[in-house]
Protein backbone atom coordinates (compact mmCIF):
# COMPACT_ATOMS: atom_id res chain seq x y z
CA UNK A 1 0.00 0.00 0.00
CA UNK A 2 2.78 2.46 0.90
CA UNK A 3 4.49 1.67 -2.35
CA UNK A 4 1.34 2.26 -4.42
CA UNK A 5 0.60 5.60 -2.76
CA UNK A 6 4.20 6.59 -3.25
CA UNK A 7 4.21 5.75 -6.95
CA UNK A 8 0.91 7.57 -7.38
CA UNK A 9 2.28 10.74 -5.75
CA UNK A 10 5.45 10.47 -7.80
CA UNK A 11 3.53 10.14 -11.07
CA UNK A 12 1.29 13.09 -10.23
CA UNK A 13 4.32 15.22 -9.27
CA UNK A 14 6.08 14.31 -12.50
CA UNK A 15 3.08 15.24 -14.63
CA UNK A 16 2.72 18.57 -12.84
CA UNK A 17 6.42 19.38 -13.16
CA UNK A 18 6.49 18.68 -16.89
CA UNK A 19 3.39 20.80 -17.44
CA UNK A 20 4.96 23.74 -15.60
CA UNK A 21 8.04 23.67 -17.79
CA UNK A 22 5.81 23.47 -20.88
CA UNK A 23 3.80 26.48 -19.73
CA UNK A 24 6.98 28.48 -19.17
CA UNK A 25 8.52 27.77 -22.56
CA UNK A 26 5.26 28.62 -24.34
CA UNK A 27 5.15 32.15 -22.94
CA UNK A 28 8.67 33.06 -24.06
CA UNK A 29 7.95 33.22 -27.78
CA UNK A 30 5.31 34.46 -30.19
CA UNK A 31 4.12 31.08 -31.50
CA UNK A 32 0.67 31.55 -30.02
CA UNK A 33 0.43 35.06 -31.52
CA UNK A 34 1.30 33.65 -34.93
CA UNK A 35 -1.17 30.78 -34.53
CA UNK A 36 -3.88 33.40 -34.07
CA UNK A 37 -2.90 35.07 -37.36
CA UNK A 38 -1.05 38.00 -35.79
CA UNK A 39 -2.72 41.43 -35.78
CA UNK A 40 -4.93 40.81 -38.82
CA UNK A 41 -6.09 37.48 -37.44
CA UNK A 42 -6.88 38.99 -34.04
CA UNK A 43 -8.88 41.83 -35.61
CA UNK A 44 -10.97 39.32 -37.60
CA UNK A 45 -11.38 37.17 -34.50
CA UNK A 46 -12.67 40.12 -32.45
CA UNK A 47 -15.04 41.26 -35.22
CA UNK A 48 -16.59 37.80 -35.07
CA UNK A 49 -16.43 37.61 -31.26
CA UNK A 50 -18.17 40.93 -30.63
CA UNK A 51 -20.89 40.09 -33.16
CA UNK A 52 -21.52 36.78 -31.40
CA UNK A 53 -21.41 38.33 -27.93
CA UNK A 54 -24.08 40.83 -28.97
CA UNK A 55 -26.24 38.13 -30.57
CA UNK A 56 -26.09 35.71 -27.63
CA UNK A 57 -28.83 36.50 -25.08
CA UNK A 58 -26.54 35.42 -22.23
CA UNK A 59 -23.81 37.94 -23.06
CA UNK A 60 -25.59 40.50 -25.23
CA UNK A 61 -27.02 42.53 -22.35
CA UNK A 62 -23.51 43.16 -20.99
CA UNK A 63 -22.04 44.28 -24.30
CA UNK A 64 -24.89 46.27 -25.89
CA UNK A 65 -24.37 49.35 -23.68
CA UNK A 66 -20.60 49.34 -24.23
CA UNK A 67 -18.58 51.27 -26.80
CA UNK A 68 -18.14 48.21 -28.98
CA UNK A 69 -15.41 49.60 -31.21
CA UNK A 70 -13.38 50.48 -28.12
CA UNK A 71 -13.94 47.05 -26.54
CA UNK A 72 -12.85 45.39 -29.78
CA UNK A 73 -9.62 47.39 -29.98
CA UNK A 74 -8.85 46.68 -26.34
CA UNK A 75 -9.40 42.97 -26.85
CA UNK A 76 -7.08 42.91 -29.86
CA UNK A 77 -4.37 44.66 -27.82
CA UNK A 78 -4.90 42.38 -24.86
CA UNK A 79 -4.86 39.12 -26.82
CA UNK A 80 -1.85 40.34 -28.80
CA UNK A 81 0.12 41.10 -25.63
CA UNK A 82 -0.93 37.87 -23.90
CA UNK A 83 0.02 35.66 -26.82
CA UNK A 84 3.54 37.07 -27.14
CA UNK A 85 2.85 39.60 -29.90
CA UNK A 86 4.49 43.06 -30.18
CA UNK A 87 1.79 44.90 -28.23
CA UNK A 88 1.43 46.44 -24.81
CA UNK A 89 -2.03 46.42 -23.32
CA UNK A 90 -2.68 49.96 -22.09
CA UNK A 91 -6.39 49.63 -21.35
CA UNK A 92 -8.13 49.61 -18.01
CA UNK A 93 -7.35 46.75 -15.66
CA UNK A 94 -9.89 43.95 -15.53
CA UNK A 95 -11.04 44.71 -12.01
CA UNK A 96 -11.99 48.36 -12.48
CA UNK A 97 -13.42 47.82 -15.97
CA UNK A 98 -15.90 45.23 -14.66
CA UNK A 99 -16.58 46.62 -11.18
CA UNK A 100 -19.83 48.33 -12.21
CA UNK A 101 -21.21 45.25 -13.97
CA UNK A 102 -23.17 42.33 -12.54
CA UNK A 103 -21.24 39.33 -13.81
CA UNK A 104 -21.75 35.80 -12.53
CA UNK A 105 -19.56 32.77 -13.03
CA UNK A 106 -22.22 31.50 -15.43
CA UNK A 107 -21.81 34.71 -17.49
CA UNK A 108 -18.05 34.20 -17.54
CA UNK A 109 -18.50 30.62 -18.78
CA UNK A 110 -20.93 31.86 -21.45
CA UNK A 111 -18.28 34.30 -22.69
CA UNK A 112 -15.71 31.50 -22.86
CA UNK A 113 -18.14 29.41 -24.92
CA UNK A 114 -18.76 32.28 -27.34
CA UNK A 115 -15.01 32.81 -27.67
CA UNK A 116 -14.58 29.11 -28.43
CA UNK A 117 -17.15 29.42 -31.23
CA UNK A 118 -15.29 32.40 -32.67
CA UNK A 119 -11.95 30.61 -32.47
CA UNK A 120 -13.52 27.58 -34.16
CA UNK A 121 -14.88 29.84 -36.89
CA UNK A 122 -11.38 31.26 -37.42
CA UNK A 123 -10.01 27.71 -37.73
CA UNK A 124 -7.72 27.99 -34.71
CA UNK A 125 -6.52 24.58 -33.53
CA UNK A 126 -8.05 23.28 -30.29
CA UNK A 127 -4.68 23.05 -28.53
CA UNK A 128 -3.90 26.70 -29.37
CA UNK A 129 -7.36 27.75 -28.20
CA UNK A 130 -6.69 26.14 -24.84
CA UNK A 131 -3.32 27.88 -24.51
CA UNK A 132 -5.07 31.20 -25.01
CA UNK A 133 -7.89 30.27 -22.62
CA UNK A 134 -5.32 29.28 -19.99
CA UNK A 135 -3.92 32.84 -20.17
CA UNK A 136 -7.39 34.38 -19.92
CA UNK A 137 -9.09 32.12 -17.36
CA UNK A 138 -7.33 33.51 -14.24
CA UNK A 139 -9.00 36.88 -15.01
CA UNK A 140 -12.21 35.35 -13.63
CA UNK A 141 -11.05 36.60 -10.21
CA UNK A 142 -11.38 40.22 -11.36
CA UNK A 143 -14.22 39.87 -13.89
CA UNK A 144 -16.81 37.94 -11.87
CA UNK A 145 -18.46 40.44 -9.55
CA UNK A 146 -21.36 38.39 -8.17
CA UNK A 147 -20.87 35.41 -5.87
CA UNK B 1 -36.39 1.95 3.17
CA UNK B 2 -37.61 1.46 -0.33
CA UNK B 3 -34.46 2.13 -2.32
CA UNK B 4 -35.65 2.31 -5.94
CA UNK B 5 -38.29 4.72 -4.64
CA UNK B 6 -35.55 6.98 -3.26
CA UNK B 7 -33.85 7.05 -6.65
CA UNK B 8 -37.10 7.98 -8.31
CA UNK B 9 -37.73 10.69 -5.73
CA UNK B 10 -34.31 12.25 -6.26
CA UNK B 11 -34.67 12.10 -10.03
CA UNK B 12 -38.11 13.69 -9.78
CA UNK B 13 -36.91 16.47 -7.48
CA UNK B 14 -33.98 17.09 -9.81
CA UNK B 15 -36.39 17.44 -12.73
CA UNK B 16 -38.63 19.73 -10.71
CA UNK B 17 -35.78 21.97 -9.55
CA UNK B 18 -34.47 22.20 -13.05
CA UNK B 19 -37.76 23.08 -14.70
CA UNK B 20 -38.72 25.53 -11.95
CA UNK B 21 -35.33 27.26 -12.21
CA UNK B 22 -35.67 27.45 -16.01
CA UNK B 23 -32.26 25.81 -16.16
CA UNK B 24 -30.00 28.75 -16.86
CA UNK B 25 -27.10 26.74 -15.62
CA UNK B 26 -23.70 27.47 -17.06
CA UNK B 27 -20.73 25.18 -16.66
CA UNK B 28 -18.34 24.48 -19.50
CA UNK B 29 -18.70 21.23 -21.44
CA UNK B 30 -17.43 18.11 -19.69
CA UNK B 31 -16.11 20.10 -16.72
CA UNK B 32 -18.39 18.32 -14.28
CA UNK B 33 -17.14 14.93 -15.41
CA UNK B 34 -19.59 12.07 -15.86
CA UNK B 35 -21.41 9.82 -13.37
CA UNK B 36 -19.43 7.10 -11.60
CA UNK B 37 -20.91 3.69 -10.90
CA UNK B 38 -21.38 4.91 -7.31
CA UNK B 39 -23.32 8.02 -8.32
CA UNK B 40 -20.73 10.72 -7.55
CA UNK B 41 -19.51 12.91 -10.41
CA UNK B 42 -16.11 11.91 -11.72
CA UNK B 43 -14.81 9.38 -14.13
CA UNK B 44 -16.49 6.00 -14.52
CA UNK B 45 -14.91 4.13 -11.61
CA UNK B 46 -13.51 6.90 -9.43
CA UNK B 47 -15.04 10.08 -8.00
CA UNK B 48 -13.43 13.45 -8.77
CA UNK B 49 -13.44 16.74 -6.86
CA UNK B 50 -15.86 18.23 -9.41
CA UNK B 51 -19.50 18.82 -8.44
CA UNK B 52 -22.10 17.09 -10.62
CA UNK B 53 -24.67 18.82 -12.87
CA UNK B 54 -24.28 22.00 -14.95
CA UNK B 55 -24.90 24.28 -12.00
CA UNK B 56 -22.22 26.81 -11.21
CA UNK B 57 -22.18 29.53 -8.52
CA UNK B 58 -25.69 30.61 -7.53
CA UNK B 59 -27.37 27.79 -9.47
CA UNK B 60 -28.97 24.41 -8.80
CA UNK B 61 -28.79 21.60 -11.33
CA UNK B 62 -29.31 17.91 -11.67
CA UNK B 63 -28.36 14.90 -13.70
CA UNK B 64 -29.59 11.38 -14.22
CA UNK B 65 -27.79 8.45 -15.79
CA UNK B 66 -27.83 4.77 -16.63
CA UNK B 67 -24.75 2.58 -17.02
CA UNK B 68 -24.24 -0.98 -18.14
CA UNK B 69 -21.02 -2.97 -17.82
CA UNK B 70 -20.60 -6.49 -19.10
CA UNK B 71 -17.65 -8.82 -18.45
CA UNK B 72 -17.03 -12.52 -19.16
CA UNK B 73 -19.07 -13.69 -16.17
CA UNK B 74 -21.00 -10.72 -14.81
CA UNK B 75 -23.34 -7.92 -15.84
CA UNK B 76 -23.71 -4.69 -13.87
CA UNK B 77 -26.58 -2.26 -14.36
CA UNK B 78 -26.47 1.07 -12.56
CA UNK B 79 -28.89 3.97 -12.63
CA UNK B 80 -29.04 7.05 -10.50
CA UNK B 81 -29.34 10.78 -10.12
CA UNK B 82 -27.31 13.69 -8.82
CA UNK B 83 -28.15 17.16 -7.57
CA UNK B 84 -25.55 19.94 -7.65
CA UNK B 85 -25.88 23.07 -5.53
CA UNK B 86 -23.88 26.21 -6.39
CA UNK B 87 -20.95 24.11 -7.61
CA UNK B 88 -20.34 23.50 -3.90
CA UNK B 89 -22.47 20.55 -2.71
CA UNK B 90 -23.45 17.36 -4.45
CA UNK B 91 -26.05 14.79 -3.44
CA UNK B 92 -26.24 11.53 -5.33
CA UNK B 93 -27.99 8.21 -5.36
CA UNK B 94 -27.09 5.09 -7.29
CA UNK B 95 -28.80 1.76 -7.59
CA UNK B 96 -26.50 -1.09 -8.63
CA UNK B 97 -27.71 -4.47 -9.87
CA UNK B 98 -25.09 -7.16 -10.39
CA UNK B 99 -26.24 -10.15 -12.39
CA UNK B 100 -24.09 -12.97 -10.99
CA UNK B 101 -24.99 -15.39 -13.83
CA UNK B 102 -22.91 -18.61 -13.48
CA UNK B 103 -21.58 -17.68 -10.05
CA UNK B 104 -25.10 -17.60 -8.61
CA UNK B 105 -25.88 -20.93 -10.23
CA UNK B 106 -22.65 -22.47 -8.90
CA UNK B 107 -23.63 -21.31 -5.39
CA UNK B 108 -27.03 -22.96 -5.75
CA UNK B 109 -28.64 -19.53 -6.22
CA UNK B 110 -29.57 -19.40 -9.92
CA UNK B 111 -30.72 -15.97 -11.06
CA UNK B 112 -28.94 -14.26 -8.15
CA UNK B 113 -28.83 -10.48 -8.52
CA UNK B 114 -26.91 -8.47 -5.93
CA UNK B 115 -28.46 -5.04 -5.45
CA UNK B 116 -26.70 -2.21 -3.73
CA UNK B 117 -27.93 1.31 -3.04
CA UNK B 118 -25.43 4.12 -2.56
CA UNK B 119 -26.39 7.51 -1.19
CA UNK B 120 -23.56 10.00 -1.54
CA UNK B 121 -22.69 13.55 -0.58
CA UNK B 122 -19.71 15.63 -1.62
CA UNK B 123 -18.53 19.11 -0.78
CA UNK B 124 -15.98 21.18 -2.65
CA UNK B 125 -13.56 22.43 -0.04
CA UNK B 126 -11.36 24.70 -2.14
CA UNK B 127 -10.09 25.58 -5.58
CA UNK B 128 -11.46 25.70 -9.09
CA UNK B 129 -10.20 22.87 -11.27
CA UNK B 130 -10.83 24.75 -14.51
CA UNK B 131 -10.38 28.51 -14.22
CA UNK B 132 -7.32 28.78 -11.94
CA UNK B 133 -5.03 27.90 -14.82
CA UNK B 134 -2.16 30.04 -13.50
CA UNK B 135 -1.63 27.89 -10.42
CA UNK B 136 -1.15 24.19 -9.77
CA UNK B 137 -3.57 24.29 -6.85
CA UNK B 138 -6.23 21.66 -7.59
CA UNK B 139 -9.91 21.67 -6.76
CA UNK B 140 -10.33 19.62 -3.58
CA UNK B 141 -13.47 17.90 -2.33
CA UNK B 142 -14.42 15.45 0.39
CA UNK B 143 -17.20 12.95 -0.01
CA UNK B 144 -19.06 10.22 1.79
CA UNK B 145 -20.95 7.23 0.40
CA UNK B 146 -23.46 5.26 2.45
CA UNK B 147 -23.78 1.81 0.92
CA UNK B 148 -26.40 -0.81 1.60
CA UNK B 149 -26.49 -4.24 0.00
CA UNK B 150 -29.96 -5.67 -0.37
CA UNK B 151 -30.94 -8.95 1.29
CA UNK B 152 -30.54 -11.98 -1.01
CA UNK B 153 -29.91 -15.71 -0.89
CA UNK B 154 -26.24 -14.80 -0.45
CA UNK B 155 -26.84 -13.43 3.07
CA UNK B 156 -25.95 -16.71 4.80
CA UNK B 157 -22.66 -16.94 2.87
CA UNK B 158 -21.77 -13.33 3.72
CA UNK B 159 -22.60 -13.99 7.37
CA UNK B 160 -20.39 -17.10 7.36
CA UNK B 161 -17.50 -15.05 5.95
CA UNK B 162 -18.13 -12.32 8.50
CA UNK B 163 -18.91 -9.70 5.85
CA UNK B 164 -21.43 -6.97 6.70
CA UNK B 165 -24.12 -5.84 4.25
CA UNK B 166 -23.70 -2.12 4.86
CA UNK B 167 -20.75 0.22 4.95
CA UNK B 168 -19.63 3.81 4.60
CA UNK B 169 -16.82 5.07 2.35
CA UNK B 170 -15.14 8.42 2.91
CA UNK B 171 -12.92 9.97 0.26
CA UNK B 172 -10.77 12.97 -0.53
CA UNK B 173 -10.32 13.99 -4.17
CA UNK B 174 -8.10 16.52 -5.88
CA UNK B 175 -8.76 17.46 -9.52
CA UNK B 176 -6.70 19.72 -11.75
CA UNK B 177 -7.27 20.66 -15.37
CA UNK B 178 -4.00 21.68 -16.99
CA UNK B 179 -5.86 23.87 -19.44
CA UNK B 180 -3.08 24.75 -21.86
CA UNK B 181 -2.25 21.04 -22.16
CA UNK B 182 -5.90 19.93 -22.20
CA UNK B 183 -5.02 17.39 -19.52
CA UNK B 184 -7.13 16.60 -16.48
CA UNK B 185 -5.60 14.81 -13.50
CA UNK B 186 -7.42 13.41 -10.51
CA UNK B 187 -6.24 11.66 -7.39
CA UNK B 188 -8.63 10.20 -4.84
CA UNK B 189 -7.91 8.48 -1.55
CA UNK B 190 -10.77 6.40 -0.21
CA UNK B 191 -11.20 4.97 3.28
CA UNK B 192 -13.35 1.88 2.91
CA UNK B 193 -14.15 -1.59 4.20
CA UNK B 194 -15.88 -2.70 1.02
CA UNK B 195 -15.30 -5.96 -0.86
CA UNK B 196 -15.59 -5.33 -4.61
CA UNK B 197 -17.05 -1.87 -3.98
CA UNK B 198 -19.56 -3.36 -1.50
CA UNK B 199 -21.26 -5.75 -3.91
CA UNK B 200 -19.69 -8.61 -1.91
CA UNK B 201 -20.29 -6.94 1.44
CA UNK B 202 -17.95 -5.12 3.76
CA UNK B 203 -14.91 -6.69 5.40
CA UNK B 204 -14.59 -10.25 6.67
CA UNK B 205 -13.79 -11.93 9.97
CA UNK B 206 -13.34 -15.57 8.94
CA UNK B 207 -9.66 -16.52 8.64
CA UNK B 208 -8.44 -13.27 10.21
CA UNK B 209 -9.87 -9.84 10.89
CA UNK B 210 -10.30 -7.83 7.67
CA UNK B 211 -12.89 -5.46 9.04
CA UNK B 212 -10.97 -2.26 9.57
CA UNK B 213 -10.88 0.79 7.32
CA UNK B 214 -8.07 0.86 4.76
CA UNK B 215 -6.95 3.62 2.46
CA UNK B 216 -7.21 2.87 -1.25
CA UNK B 217 -5.81 5.30 -3.83
CA UNK B 218 -7.48 5.94 -7.18
CA UNK B 219 -6.02 7.83 -10.14
CA UNK B 220 -7.69 9.23 -13.28
CA UNK B 221 -6.18 10.98 -16.28
CA UNK B 222 -8.20 12.50 -19.11
CA UNK B 223 -7.07 14.27 -22.25
CA UNK B 224 -9.35 16.63 -24.15
CA UNK B 225 -9.29 15.81 -27.86
CA UNK B 226 -11.78 18.57 -28.58
CA UNK B 227 -14.36 20.65 -26.71
CA UNK B 228 -16.69 17.70 -26.49
CA UNK B 229 -14.53 14.57 -26.58
CA UNK B 230 -12.23 13.34 -23.82
CA UNK B 231 -10.22 10.13 -23.64
CA UNK B 232 -8.63 8.80 -20.51
CA UNK B 233 -7.76 6.04 -18.12
CA UNK B 234 -8.43 5.19 -14.50
CA UNK B 235 -6.85 2.94 -11.91
CA UNK B 236 -8.63 2.09 -8.69
CA UNK B 237 -6.72 0.07 -6.13
CA UNK B 238 -8.85 -2.50 -4.40
CA UNK B 239 -7.86 -4.39 -1.30
CA UNK B 240 -8.03 -8.16 -1.48
CA UNK B 241 -10.10 -8.60 1.68
CA UNK B 242 -11.96 -11.85 1.12
CA UNK B 243 -9.11 -14.15 0.09
CA UNK B 244 -8.22 -15.30 3.61
CA UNK B 245 -11.87 -15.80 4.52
CA UNK B 246 -12.29 -17.84 1.33
CA UNK B 247 -9.27 -19.96 2.19
CA UNK B 248 -10.62 -20.58 5.70
CA UNK B 249 -13.89 -21.65 4.07
CA UNK B 250 -11.99 -24.20 1.97
CA UNK B 251 -12.13 -22.25 -1.32
CA UNK B 252 -8.37 -21.80 -1.71
CA UNK B 253 -7.79 -18.42 -3.30
CA UNK B 254 -11.26 -18.56 -4.82
CA UNK B 255 -12.40 -15.23 -3.31
CA UNK B 256 -9.34 -13.26 -4.38
CA UNK B 257 -9.88 -9.72 -5.73
CA UNK B 258 -7.82 -7.40 -7.90
CA UNK B 259 -7.58 -3.71 -8.79
CA UNK B 260 -10.07 -2.06 -11.17
CA UNK B 261 -8.97 -0.12 -14.24
CA UNK B 262 -10.41 1.26 -17.44
CA UNK B 263 -9.70 3.29 -20.54
CA UNK B 264 -12.57 5.50 -21.69
CA UNK B 265 -13.85 7.91 -24.27
CA UNK B 266 -16.52 10.43 -23.29
CA UNK B 267 -18.52 12.46 -25.77
CA UNK B 268 -20.76 15.41 -24.93
CA UNK B 269 -22.56 16.56 -28.11
CA UNK B 270 -24.10 19.33 -25.98
CA UNK B 271 -24.32 20.43 -22.35
CA UNK B 272 -27.32 18.27 -21.59
CA UNK B 273 -26.12 14.90 -22.74
CA UNK B 274 -23.02 12.73 -22.63
CA UNK B 275 -22.09 9.19 -23.58
CA UNK B 276 -19.13 7.31 -22.12
CA UNK B 277 -17.72 4.11 -23.55
CA UNK B 278 -14.97 2.23 -21.75
CA UNK B 279 -13.00 -0.95 -21.72
CA UNK B 280 -12.84 -2.18 -18.13
CA UNK B 281 -10.60 -4.67 -16.38
CA UNK B 282 -12.01 -5.50 -12.95
CA UNK B 283 -9.46 -8.17 -12.08
CA UNK B 284 -10.79 -11.47 -10.80
CA UNK B 285 -14.21 -11.54 -9.11
CA UNK B 286 -14.94 -14.78 -7.22
CA UNK B 287 -12.40 -16.77 -9.28
CA UNK B 288 -13.69 -19.95 -7.56
CA UNK B 289 -16.73 -19.96 -9.81
CA UNK B 290 -15.36 -18.19 -12.89
CA UNK B 291 -12.35 -20.36 -13.75
CA UNK B 292 -10.00 -17.72 -12.34
CA UNK B 293 -10.72 -15.51 -15.37
CA UNK B 294 -10.01 -11.81 -15.33
CA UNK B 295 -13.23 -9.89 -15.74
CA UNK B 296 -12.76 -7.59 -18.71
CA UNK B 297 -15.38 -6.06 -20.93
CA UNK B 298 -17.31 -2.99 -21.93
CA UNK B 299 -18.83 -0.13 -20.00
CA UNK B 300 -21.43 2.15 -21.55
CA UNK B 301 -23.00 5.09 -19.75
CA UNK B 302 -25.51 7.73 -20.82
CA UNK B 303 -26.08 10.88 -18.79
CA UNK B 304 -28.51 13.76 -19.05
CA UNK B 305 -27.71 16.89 -17.06
CA UNK B 306 -29.07 20.36 -16.46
Amino acid sequence: MKKTIFSFVLTAAGLLASSVSMAQSASQDDRLYRAFGEKTGLVSLMDDFIARLLADPRTGRHFQPANQQHVKEQLVEQFCALSGGPCVYKGADMKSSHAELDITKSDFHALVEVLQLSMDARGIAFGRQNQMLALLAPMHRDIITLP
Amino acid sequence: MNLPFQTLLLAASAAWLVTSAQADTGKLLLTSGVSTIEGAAGGGLSPWAVIGSNATQGEVGGSAYATHAGTQDYGLLVYGATLGFHDRFELSIAQQDLNTRGTGTALGLPGLHLKQTIVGAKVRVLGDAVLNSDTLMPQVAVGVQFKQLGSTGLDATLDALGAKRGGTDVYLSATKLLLSQGLLLNGTVRATKANQNGLLGFGATLGGNESSYRLQPEVSVAYLLSKNIAVGAEYRFMRNRLENAGRAAGLGNGLRAGDWKDVFIAWAPNKNFSLTLAYVDLGVIVPATTGGRKQTGYYLSAQASF
